[in-house]
């Protein structure tokens, strides 16, 4: 109509007019969400070019903290060798795990049951169930596996599994595998569901065989939004390994073996207070996992159909 | 191949494959299911029991012993256990109560009003959901901080409410929703507020379980908030409660063998109860956690 020859005034009544009952919807979240998501990552991203104790106002001491991490500082090269390690582990294998169990479950009876005991674990919290599966890594003979492992004459002296450099690592990719079947199970799960039956039918006219042919053809073209909800999930958990790590080898661990990003990031955050380095490491966890993030939203995306 | 006449006349027919099947997911539940069947059944033995050689898998004479340990005796240190458990209770009753409304609210917003920048800020959501939430652990600290919030509930619930992931979810579920239905509404001239409570809150029931559900689950779990936000003891709550009472990383201490097995129970089982009772509407929800562009 003739909106150009209105005032300006009138223009922004009418705007506020239209919209006010949206941004008053919308408005705790955006508050909430601006002020404990998005000024932290942006400050995050500032205080990285600082020197900042807390004590004295920042200083900006330009690409100097960068440098000192991969330059100088081998702890830190250490926590993301571990978290790489980590990452590249337990990240595909929890991923295709949780796909696999959500797609044999769904083809079988007692489905729920099925479903509530392999997501069970992962409702529960990674300190209390360290505690219990401690047990079981105990590095003295109580412990059940050392006690298997004797009794059937593999071991001569139990192992320290949680205090051996060599092995710290792997007790904490047991138990955190063991956790891994969450929230991406679940999605896979409701995704398998709701694949329409017609849909198998048309694929067994056209020629598909097998379960597996099914699986190539229909199932996962079908599950794209699902499978790509699962695997930024996969993502930002296994970058994020801590609290296991602290649980199972203690802080900090012996030769830092179970040492990763995030507890470089709280050592140096929160014990020594050195909120510019440990900034520099929150960026450098960030690019790692927006970066894969990205690609594997652009390769599972389905914009492309 | 066998046939075995099922019930309702039906026939169920058993292939050595199915068998097969079975077999191998009957030994991945072993795995998963163990360890907390182990911690079911420590958690009620008495103290002769922890500590036999061999270790004995099953409790023989179960008792609650250590559950009056771990509210007696840790009763006399400086902060008793149920203080712990309280403020756990009430953190995290808050945070899921509030996020709920908060992100329904928001997503609702974001479907049905669709406010000029509401793409804009989907997109950051969507950004937000990629990266891990300890990136912003720090400045989050110093803001926190700044709030004079330090050692208060705030602290603990306030950052915690606005989560990526729960309006995420909401909005797609929120996209089924009618909107014919909302316009009959307000051609019968109801207020914005009351179709929202009445007509759209009580339809999206599943959606709003599930995160229930999820936010109980990471928020009782969470080990991070009390550990920087909160400095005080009686202000932690019970992951921290945890390490502190079994003496941390390695060393199970024994005379507190039993109160750590009983705490453990006390932080696990509430997850579980939750988890069961609202399985049914997690799973019809989960379906729209995908995400499209």
């Amino acid at each position: 109509m003739n909106s150009k020859n209105l005032t300006l005034g009138t223009r922004i009544k009418r705007f506020w007019h239209k919209n006010w009952m949206g941004y008053l919807f919308l408005a705790p979240f955006v508050i909430l969400f601006t002020i404990f998501v998005v000024t932290p990552v942006l400050w995050a991203v500032g205080l990285s070019f600082t020197d900042y104790n807390m004590m004295q106002t920042p200083h900006f001491v330009g690409l100097n903290n960068y440098k000192l991490l991969f330059l100088d500082d081998e702890v830190f090269l250490t926590a993301l060798a571990n978290t790489l390690t980590f990452a590249v582990i337990t990240g595909p294998a929890g991923y295709l795990l949780s796909f696999f169990a959500a797609w044999v479950i769904n083809q079988l009876k007692f489905k729920r049951a099925f479903a509530l005991a392999f997501y069970a674990p992962s409702i529960t919290s990674g300190v209390a169930m360290s505690a219990v599966w401690l047990v079981i890594f105990s590095s003295d003979r109580y412990g059940y596996l050392n006690d298997f492992l004797l009794n059937i004459g593999l071991i001569d002296s139990p192992i320290l599994w949680n205090t051996d450099p060599n092995y710290i690592m792997t007790v904490v990719m047991v138990i955190s595998l063991w956790m891994s079947m969450g929230t991406g199970f679940l999605v896979f799960l409701a995704g398998l569901q709701n694949v329409p039956r017609s849909y198998y039918e048309a694929a067994a006219i056209d020629g598909v065989k097998n379960k597996f042919q099914e699986l190539i053809y229909v199932t996962l073209p079908m599950m794209k939004p699902q499978l790509l909800f699962g695997a930024i999930n996969a993502i930002t958990g296994a970058f994020g390994v801590f609290d296991i790590a602290v649980s199972v080898a203690g802080m900090p661990s012996p030769n830092y073996a179970g040492h990763t990003i995030v507890a470089h990031l709280y050592d140096y955050a929160f014990i020594r207070f050195q909120m510019g380095y440990a900034s520099a490491v929150a960026v450098v966890l960030f690019v790692l996992t927006f970066t894969l993030g990205r690609i594997v939203f652009r390769l599972l995306s389905s914009k492309d159909e | 191949m066998i046939k075995i006449k099922w019930f309702r006349g039906q026939w169920l027919h058993i292939t050595f494959a199915k068998i097969a099947l079975y077999a191998v997911m009957l030994c991945l539940v072993a795995f998963t299911a163990l360890p907390l069947i182990y911690l079911v059944s420590t958690a009620f033995k008495p103290m002769d029991e922890l500590f036999v050689y061999p270790p004995a898998f099953f409790v023989k004479h179960p008792t609650t012993v250590n559950f009056s340990d771990l509210v007696v005796s840790l009763g006399s240190s400086t902060v008793p256990f149920l203080r712990y458990a309280f403020n756990s209770v009430v953190v995290t009753l808050t945070i899921v109560f509030l996020t709920v409304v908060v992100s329904a609210l928001g997503a609702y917003s974001l479907v049905k009003f669709k406010p000029p920048g509401g793409n804009f800020l989907f997109n950051l959501i969507l950004m937000a959901l990629m990266f891990s939430p300890h990136v912003t652990r720090i400045p989050s600290y110093l803001v926190v901080n700044s709030l004079g919030l330090i050692n208060t509930y705030g602290a603990l619930i306030l950052p915690n409410i606005a989560v990526a992931y729960n309006i995420f979810l909401m909005k797609q579920f929120i996209e089924q929703y009618p909107d014919e239905l909302l316009e009959a509404a307000r051609i019968d001239g109801a207020g914005e507020f009351r179709i929202f409570i009445q007509m759209v809150m009580p339809a999206l029931k599943p959606a709003w379980a599930t995160l229930v559900v999820m936010s109980f689950v990471s928020n009782w779990n969470d080990y991070f908030s009390p550990l920087i936000y909160v400095t005080s003891q009686a202000m932690k709550t019970l992951p921290l409660a945890l390490q502190t009472i079994s003496g941390g990383a390695a060393a199970v201490s024994v005379g507190r063998a039993g109160a750590t097995a009983a705490a453990t129970f006390c932080m696990t089982v509430p997850t579980v109860i939750i988890f069961t009772a609202m399985q049914g509407q997690v799973m019809e929800t989960m379906v729209y956690s995908g995400i499209k562009e």
